[in-house]
């Protein structure tokens, strides 16, 4: 904790620090969230004097924000220590005690934004770099519009002056959130995500797409900004067209366009590309995603997807028919009380194997893998589920509380 | 045996698909398609002609902006009045009901023309938003109780020329303080059970199914969607229990 903090806010860090630690040892969890109330309660505007001097880089938007948050976070690692909420401890108490927690002033701190709370943490932290990967439907029960969140995103970035926007390209909605940022460093991911932005954000007519990804407004002037750096296949390609290979650990598509976000993040703190690349390349699991485990002599690979974009990557990720694939649906308040977007999702694509259904909304997913013709099965609980599988090797893909039961759940079996 | 495809419209799935609705257009052909009934999807994506001689005809849920982009299209084209008139099958969920209707809010308010095939008129809610699980006991004959969710900002109220669906169980439904949901005038079912409300009535589906058909279907397997549906109410029962106490 830097000394230069006035006493109020230190004797607040302290406090909630201290609340924290005992919550993560009784077992209440990672603790972040309780310390950071007690912190938030004894100073509202610790935030802002916790990141004071602090060079800041935030990581928003509907899909990747733990997975990018991680990859830039060793990009900037290969200069010296990083800040980071690793854990996506991503609403305000988590930011607060993610700082509290930190140590020497020097070390960047990259923190993973919850895409409600970006207007408030952009104005709070004075980022030198926000990173806006996506937008896309997700909690429909909650957030209602998602176009919401991008008119949010530009007048909070409109009003940030200071800071380098990082903006994905190729989604319509994020071109739209970074329209009125002082300096924008524009990144072609090739996202396939199209379903969100048919209809232009800035004049409500229709958006229209050529074959090479190029998209434009039919109306206003609302069009695809030339990139300054762009995913092509496994290589990035750099505004003079230089190539640079990927060599990531983490599998899809999805995963490459976080590490190509994250290298134009890095570079706008001042790292090279090519060094930014190379120290991802160490990212092999980012909290619990894609990690391996057994279970009575099952190897278990869990994929976390958390809303169709999501779904349509993860399906790709699975291993192909015939081998048999376990899903985990939840609709708790993380997830979204709302499943119908399990419509949206082109379940169809798992034809020709077993689908084991689970999680709390699994007879939602057994229903609508009936309609997608596809072999399933509904079990119950997550180690039977596996079981059921019948297989040895097999991939598990949940939305996100589902996630964390299974991850629970299998560890202790 | 019919002679002919049954072909289902689904409108505007990129303005009015905001909650899964493209799903009723699979559950509809999939449910012909099992009985050895012929039926494609005809997807119309904005700006597409839309064609007048379809069965039956989808329009899902959509954010404002889409939505009114939607109601002017198919104003313009005229192409789902003349559907109609021909007497085809049109079933609208959420922005369905309100661009059916004679008029619904714009995002500021102020009232939007709308089809006018509803004698429907939707104006913007004052209260909360209606989010959560929707049960009505249906007003029309063989349907068993409806099950679905809701998540809407509007109120609308019926006018003579439609009679309502069904009578709010649990939700909230149009939202005038008269219980009513949904509105049913001819081949025209519109409901504030939005995404793929088809998918947990199957016996919704088979009534429109039915009137295209024009005769009554064979029965089908449905007990994995009955699981599904006594979930669902099981899940309501307990949290009115709680919230009763």
């Amino acid at each position: 904790m830097p000394s230069a903090l006035p006493l109020r806010t230190r004797l607040a860090a302290g406090a909630g620090l201290a609340v924290s630690e005992l919550s993560r040892r009784v077992g209440a969890g990672e603790g972040s969230v309780i310390g950071g109330r007690v912190l938030l309660a004894m100073d509202g505007g610790a935030l802002a004097r916790l990141a004071a001097g602090r060079t800041i880089a935030l990581v928003s938007g509907t899909n990747g924000k733990t997975t990018t948050t991680r990859m830039l976070a060793a990009a900037l690692e290969t200069r010296g220590p990083v800040v980071t909420n690793s854990t996506g401890a991503n609403l305000m108490t988590g930011l607060v005690t993610t700082l509290a927690k930190a140590g020497g002033q020097d070390a960047p701190a990259v923190l993973e934004v919850d895409e409600g709370l970006l207007p408030k943490a952009v104005a709070g932290l004075q980022p030198s770099v926000v990173l806006l990967l996506n937008l896309s439907r997700d909690q429909l029960d909650r957030i209602g519009e998602v176009r919401i969140h991008a008119q949010r995103w530009r007048a909070a970035l409109e009003g940030a002056p200071s800071t380098t926007v990082v903006a994905n390209a190729d989604d319509p909605l994020v071109v739209w959130a970074a329209g009125l940022a002082s300096r924008v460093s524009w990144v072609a991911t090739g996202q396939r995500w199209r379903l969100d932005a048919y209809s232009c954000p800035n004049c409500g007519e229709q958006i229209e797409w050529d074959d090479s990804g190029h998209w434009a407004c039919t109306n206003c002037s609302l069009a695809r900004p030339s990139p300054h750096l762009a995913l092509d296949g496994d290589d990035v390609v750099l505004a003079d067209d230089r190539r640079l290979g990927l060599a990531l650990q983490l599998p899809g598509w999805a995963n490459r366009a976080n590490a190509v976000m994250a290298a134009a993040g890095a570079e706008a703190v001042g790292v090279h590309v090519a060094d930014a690349l190379a120290g991802m390349g160490v990212v092999a699991h980012v909290a619990g995603r894609y990690q391996v485990v057994s279970v009575g002599g099952a190897r278990v690979r869990l994929l976390l997807a958390k809303n169709p974009a999501g779904w349509a990557e993860a399906l790709d990720l699975i291993r192909p028919a015939p081998m048999p694939v376990v899903v985990g649906i939840n609709a708790r308040i993380p997830d979204g009380r709302d499943p119908s977007w399990l419509w949206d999702v082109p379940f169809e694509r798992l034809r020709g194997r077993l689908v084991i259904a689970t999680g709390d909304r699994g007879r939602d997913l057994a229903v609508r893998l009936r309609y997608a013709e596809v072999e399933h099965r509904f079990v119950e609980g997550y180690v039977d589920a596996v079981r059921a599988a019948g297989v040895s090797d097999l991939d598990l893909a949940a939305n996100y509380t589902s996630f964390q039961d299974a991850r629970r759940e299998l560890a202790r079996a | 045996m019919r002679d002919r495809r049954v072909s289902i419209a689904l409108l505007y799935p990129e303005l009015l698909g905001t909650y899964g609705d493209g799903g009723n257009a699979v559950v509809l052909a999939e449910r012909l398609r099992w009985r050895d009934i012929d039926a494609d999807v005809i997807t119309l994506g904005a700006g597409a002609t839309v064609p007048t001689s379809c069965d039956v005809y989808l329009m899902g849920g959509g954010e404002d902006g889409p939505q009114a982009l939607a109601a002017r299209e198919l104003s313009e084209s005229g192409a789902l009045h003349k559907a109609v008139d021909n007497g085809a099958v049109v079933f609208g969920t959420c922005a369905g009901i309100q661009v059916l209707g004679t008029e619904f809010a714009n995002p500021d308010g102020t009232p939007h023309p709308g089809l006018g095939l509803l004698d429907v008129r939707t104006v913007r809610g004052t209260g909360k938003r209606a989010v959560g699980e929707l049960v009505s006991e249906p007003l029309v004959d063989g349907v068993p109780t409806l099950t679905g969710y809701e998540n809407h900002g509007a109120v609308t109220h019926l006018g003579p020329g439609v009679r309502p669906l069904g009578r709010v169980v649990h939700g909230l439904g149009n939202g005038g303080g008269d219980a009513s949901e949904g509105a049913v005038a001819g081949r025209i079912v519109a409901t504030y059970m939005h995404g793929p409300a088809l998918a947990r009535n199957p016996a919704l589906a088979d009534l429109l199914l039915s009137w295209v058909v024009g005769s009554e279907l064979a029965p089908l397997d449905d007990a994995e969607v009955a699981d599904l549906r006594a979930e669902r109410l099981r899940f309501i029962r307990r949290r009115r229990w709680r919230r009763d106490r």
